[in-house]
């Protein structure tokens, strides 16, 4: 395979990823880890390398749109950016001391988790508890824009939160990956944010995470140019086209079948790190 | 709406366009450096089946600069890499600025906290 075709042939992959990762939500570098070392035979190192500069693509994009709407809460993404930082940091580090096959698999449950985590529907219990002391001592109780005008809400759980967002943090720097399905659940479910606020925020968190771990990535030469390039561009191109098509296109369907490709590139990565 | 939420959504906006700015500049650097890339090498450089790390013109933040202004395709995709990693940690810088002018300590600890990180990520250790 000649460069060109090496290039086009990877673009075209980034550009599927991204164009389904954000039609889904659950983003395009999740999934162009194990296509490159599943389907293309890259070495895990240049993979993670490569898809993680995507997904710093792909965030900062978006979160360009979404902190304008006023739906991100800049004070508990700020304070919890603290810990996915440190995670990241932790994570590239493991990445010296954890054989491949080790982190095949890791990666495979995550991705298992993340496809499982986007099919299951989103239940919301409605905290009407008062304020929460460490969350207001934090200042993070704030406002967000609904159909019903702007509506106040608390924010509660601030450590455990933390506790799961330096676990995303540390799979963000040792997968490559923007660990959004961790994050929404440290938000969503832990801090009982708003759904619309725990994502957007979530977005707007995984690109600092991703800079972390990229640093160190680079430093240590895991960020290949001519792999990265073609990657990058073409998952921030396909996730440009999905935002785009997101509100006309059947993302149920969409959904189920990305989650099912997801799904069998999970157990391929976990199998290749059995044998 | 009161003075605060003016300033906040204000701040919002300066934000919203760094990070745009940011993604299109290291898109502009990586596809030129990658039309460059492309045309120079015929046969790809990296075997990408063994891992080897890249070479040490490419891994610093000096070395990237030399190779990019050399306007060689290869440095001026990775200086396009640089400014994208670059592009998150601005908005922490920015943050810290914006929670000065708001006068919030706590925050502005915390967000020089996460600064101090990230530089130190890209800078220098655990390496």
């Amino acid at each position: 395979m000649n460069t060109l075709e090496f290039t086009a042939l990877i673009g075209l992959g980034g550009l599927v990823a991204g164009f389904l990762g954000a039609l889904t939500g659950l983003g395009g570098g999740v999934v162009i880890v194990p296509l490159l070392t599943v389907v293309f035979g890259v070495d895990i190192h240049y993979a993670i390398g490569a898809a993680l500069v995507s997904v710093i693509a792909t965030s900062s994009g978006a979160a360009a749109a979404y902190v304008r709407e006023g739906y991100s809460n800049v004070r508990v993404g700020m304070f919890l950016e603290i810990a996915t930082t440190v995670g990241a940091l932790v994570g590239a580090a493991l990445i010296l001391h954890l054989r491949v096959s080790i982190i095949s698999i890791i990666f495979g449950v995550v991705l298992l988790y993340s496809a499982y985590a986007s099919m299951s529907e989103h239940t919301h219990s409605d905290a009407s508890d008062g304020p929460d002391r460490v969350a207001t001592w934090l200042k993070m109780d704030s406002t967000y824009p609904t159909v019903n005008g702007v509506e106040s809400y608390h924010v509660y759980g601030v450590p455990q939160g933390f506790v799961l967002m330096f676990v995303a943090g540390v799979l963000s720097g040792l997968l490559g990956i923007g660990s959004g399905a961790v994050k929404v659940l440290a938000m969503d479910k832990a801090m009982k944010l708003p759904f619309k606020v725990s994502t957007t925020t979530s977005n707007f968190m995984i690109g600092v995470t991703a800079a972390a771990g990229a640093g160190v990535y680079l430093r240590r030469g895991y960020i290949d140019p001519g792999l990265a390039m073609p990657v990058m561009l073409g998952v921030l191109a396909g996730s440009l086209i999905g935002a785009r098509l997101l509100t006309v296109a059947k993302v149920k369907i969409l959904r189920l079948v990305f989650s099912g490709v997801i799904a069998v590139l999970a157990a391929e990565m976990i199998y290749n790190g059995l044998k | 709406m009161t003075e605060r939420d003016n300033a906040e959504k204000r701040m919002d906006e300066i934000m919203g366009r760094l990070l745009r700015t940011g993604v299109i500049l290291a898109a502009v650097f990586v596809l030129a450096g990658g039309v460059v890339y492309v045309v120079r090498h015929p046969e790809p450089v990296t075997d990408y089946r063994v891992f080897q790390g890249e070479p040490e013109e490419l891994r610093t933040v000096p070395g990237i600069i030399h190779e990019a202004l050399a306007l060689r395709g290869r440095g001026l995709i990775q200086f396009g890499l640089l400014i994208l990693i670059a592009t998150p940690i601005a908005r922490v810088a920015f943050s810290v600025v914006a929670f000065l002018y708001q006068r919030d300590r706590t925050y502005v600890l915390i967000t020089m906290v996460v600064l101090g990180l990230l530089v130190y990520s890209l800078l220098g250790g655990g390496g």
